[in-house]
C-alpha cells in the first residue's frame, strides 16, 4: 500500500492525542486550572491536527460532512462520529477542570471511553479489509489501541503505566510483524484464485494491461524501500519503546521526558510507515506483484 | 445507504469467455470512449502525449501465461472490470453513501456528487475494479453502461454494455445471471463458469468461462514434411571445405 504522508501523520498524531485524552478523562494526572489547560491544548492540537491531516488526501474535502451519515456499515463513518463525540465530551470535561475547577467524573469517563473508541474505529478501517491480509488481523486494533494508550500515558506523565504499556506495545508490534509476514500466504489468495486458471499449470503475469503506471499500481503495489524493512523495524522498535523505556527508568527530569516523547513519536511514525509500505493488497497479484 | 440490499430483483452482469478473448483491447477502448462522455465525470488522462502517460480506465485486459507440467505454455487474455458483487465490500465501507448497489438490477454505482474521494472503496475491492480519477478526485467504476442498457434513444441492438457490443470475438456476454433460464446463465452452466477470488466472499455476479483444453501435439506432424526435406543433405563446395577446415583447427 502507498504510504501516504497525510494518513501516516493522521493516525500517529490523533492516536497520541486521543490516547492523552483517555488518561485526562480518567483524571490521570489530576490537573486543574492552567496545568489542565496546557494538557488539553496539547491533546486537542494532536487529535484535531491529525483529523485535519487526514482530509488532505481526500479528493473532495468540502463534502466531508457527508461522511458522518453511513455509520451503520462504514468504519470510516463511525470513526468520524466517535472522534467528534469524544472531542465534544472532553471539551466539556476540560472546560469544567480549567475554568470552573469542577471535576465532572462521569463526563471524563465517558470521554475516555469515546477517545479510545475513536482509536479503535480508526484501526478497524484497516483491520476490516480482507483485501490486505496483513491488516486483516485482530492484532491490528490491538496494536493501534496499545500504541495510543502507551503514547497517551507517556504524554500524561503516568510513568508506571507508560513503562508497562510501552513494553506491551513493543511485544504487540513484534507479534504483528511475525504474524503479518505470514498473512498473505495464509490468506490463500494467489494468482491462481485471482484468475481461476490454476488448473492449467503454473501461472505468470505475461503482459500487463498498460505500459504506463496507473492508480492501482501507485496506490496498492508500493514496493520501493521494502528491502530496508528489517532495519526500519529495528529503528522503529528502539525509538518507539526501547529509548522511552530506558529514559523512564532514569530519575524524572523534564528533558528526559521530552526526549522520550519525541523518540516515541518518531518510532510510531516509522512503524506506521511500515504498516502501509509493507502491506500487500491482493490486487497486486493481478499484476504479478506481491 | 451503504448497507447492501437483501436481494436484488435481477443480477445483471457479464460473462467473459477466456477461451474466445483474443486480447485486442477493443473493449477497453470502447469503454473509455463511451464512459468518458456519458455517466459522471470524464475519464481523464494525465500526460497523455508525454513519456509518463497514465489515465483512468474501467476495464483492463491482462495477459497470463499458463505453463502445464508437460506440453507447451498457453497465453490467456484476461479482461477485468467491476464484477458487480452481490456482497460488494466496496459499498459497505463508503462513509458517505456515494457507493450503492441497486435493488432493481444489482448494478453497483457511485453517486459522484456525494463522493469525497477517500479511496477506501478501492482499497476494499480485491479486483482493482475502481480507480480514482486524478483530475476529478472522485471514484470511477464500471456502470455496466447503465446509460445504454435502458436507453430507448439507442437502437435495440446497442442496448448492451459497450464492451459487449464492440467485442469482435464475441467473448463478452451480457444478461441476467439471477435468472437460471437466461442465455448467460445457461452459458455459465454449460461451460463451467467460475468466480474470481471466491475465498474473498464477495459473490461476484460476473462469471468467467475457462479456456477449452487445446488439442495436444502427438509425435511429429508429417503431412507436408516430405515436401519440406532439405534439398542438400550433405554440404558441398566452399561450405564443405570451410566445415572440414574448421574441424581441423
Amino acid at each position: 500500500m502507498h504510504p501516504a504522508p497525510s494518513v501516516i501523520l493522521f493516525s500517529t498524531l490523533s492516536g497520541l492525542g486521543f490516547g492523552l485524552l483517555f488518561w485526562l478523562g480518567l483524571g490521570l494526572p489530576k490537573a486543574s486550572g492552567w496545568v489542565a489547560f496546557v494538557f488539553f491544548v496539547i491533546a486537542y492540537l494532536l487529535a484535531v491536527g491529525g483529523l485535519l491531516a487526514s482530509t488532505f488526501h481526500l479528493g473532495h474535502p468540502e463534502r466531508a460532512l457527508k461522511a458522518f451519515s453511513q455509520w451503520r456499515s462504514s468504519w470510516l463513518s463511525r470513526e468520524g462520529l466517535a472522534a467528534v463525540a469524544a472531542l465534544l465530551v472532553m471539551a466539556g470535561f476540560g472546560a469544567g477542570l480549567v475554568f470552573l475547577d469542577e471535576n465532572w467524573r462521569i463526563l471524563g469517563l465517558l470521554g475516555a471511553v469515546l477517545s479510545i473508541a475513536t482509536v479503535f474505529t480508526t484501526s478497524m478501517i484497516y483491520g476490516q479489509l480482507k483485501t490486505v491480509p496483513r491488516w486483516n488481523m485482530p492484532l491490528t486494533p490491538v496494536m493501534f489501541v496499545s500504541f495510543s494508550l502507551a503514547g497517551g500515558a507517556l504524554l500524561a506523565g503516568q510513568v508506571n503505566w507508560a513503562l508497562g504499556l510501552l513494553i506491551l506495545s513493543g511485544i504487540v508490534q513484534v507479534a504483528y510483524w511475525v504474524l503479518g509476514d505470514k498473512a498473505l500466504a495464509g490468506s490463500g489468495t494467489t494468482l491462481a484464485t485471482a484468475t481461476g486458471l490454476g488448473d492449467m499449470g503454473s501461472l505468470r503475469a505475461f503482459e500487463p494491461p498498460h505500459t504506463g503506471s496507473n492508480y492501482l499500481l501507485r496506490e496498492f503495489a508500493y514496493v520501493v524501500a521494502r528491502k530496508h524493512a528489517m532495519k526500519l523495524r529495528l529503528i522503529s522498535l528502539v525509538l518507539m519503546a526501547g529509548v522511552p523505556v530506558a529514559l523512564l527508568t532514569l530519575p524524572f527530569h523534564h528533558w528526559t521526558a521530552v526526549v522520550a516523547v519525541l523518540s516515541h513519536f518518531t518510532g510510531v511514525v516509522v512503524s506506521r510507515w511500515l504498516f502501509f509500505a509493507e502491506a500487500e493488497h491482493v490486487v497486486g497479484l493481478y499484476y504479478g506483484k506481491r | 445507504m451503504t448497507n447492501l440490499p437483501e436481494a436484488t430483483q435481477k443480477k445483471l452482469g457479464l460473462v467473459i469467455d477466456l477461451d474466445t478473448c483474443v486480447g485486442c483491447h477493443a473493449c477497453v477502448i470502447s469503454c473509455k470512449g463511451w464512459n468518458t462522455e456519458n455517466y459522471g465525470a470524464p475519464l481523464s488522462d494525465q500526460d497523455p502525449y508525454g513519456g509518463a502517460g497514465s489515465g483512468t480506465f474501467l476495464n483492463r485486459v491482462h495477459s497470463y501465461e499458463a505453463k502445464p507440467k508437460d506440453g507447451p505454455a498457453q497465453l490467456v487474455h484476461f479482461p477485468k472490470s467491476c464484477l458487480h458483487c452481490e456482497d460488494a465490500p466496496c459499498v459497505t465501507v463508503c462513509p458517505t453513501g456515494a457507493s450503492y448497489k441497486r435493488v432493481e438490477d444489482g448494478i453497483v454505482l457511485v453517486n459522484e456528487d456525494a463522493c469525497i474521494g477517500c479511496g477506501l472503496c478501492a482499497w476494499a475491492c480485491p479486483y482493482g475494479a475502481r480507480e480514482m480519477d486524478a483530475a476529478e478526485g472522485v471514484m470511477k467504476k464500471c456502470t455496466l453502461c447503465v446509460d445504454r442498457i435502458y436507453n430507448e434513444n439507442l437502437p435495440e441492438v446497442d442496448r448492451e454494455p459497450t464492451c459487449v457490443r464492440t467485442c469482435p470475438a464475441g467473448a463478452r456476454h451480457f444478461g441476467d445471471l439471477g435468472d437460471p433460464d437466461s442465455d448467460v446463465s445457461k452459458l455459465v452452466a454449460a461451460r463451467g463458469g467460475f468466480d474470481l477470488m471466491p475465498e474473498m466472499g464477495t459473490k461476484p455476479v460476473n462469471k468467467y468461462l475457462p479456456p477449452r483444453p487445446k488439442d495436444q501435439m502427438v509425435g511429429e506432424i508429417d503431412l507436408l514434411a516430405p515436401l519440406l526435406k532439405p534439398v542438400a543433405e550433405e554440404t558441398s563446395g566452399f561450405m564443405a571445405w570451410l566445415d572440414k577446415t574448421l574441424e581441423k583447427i
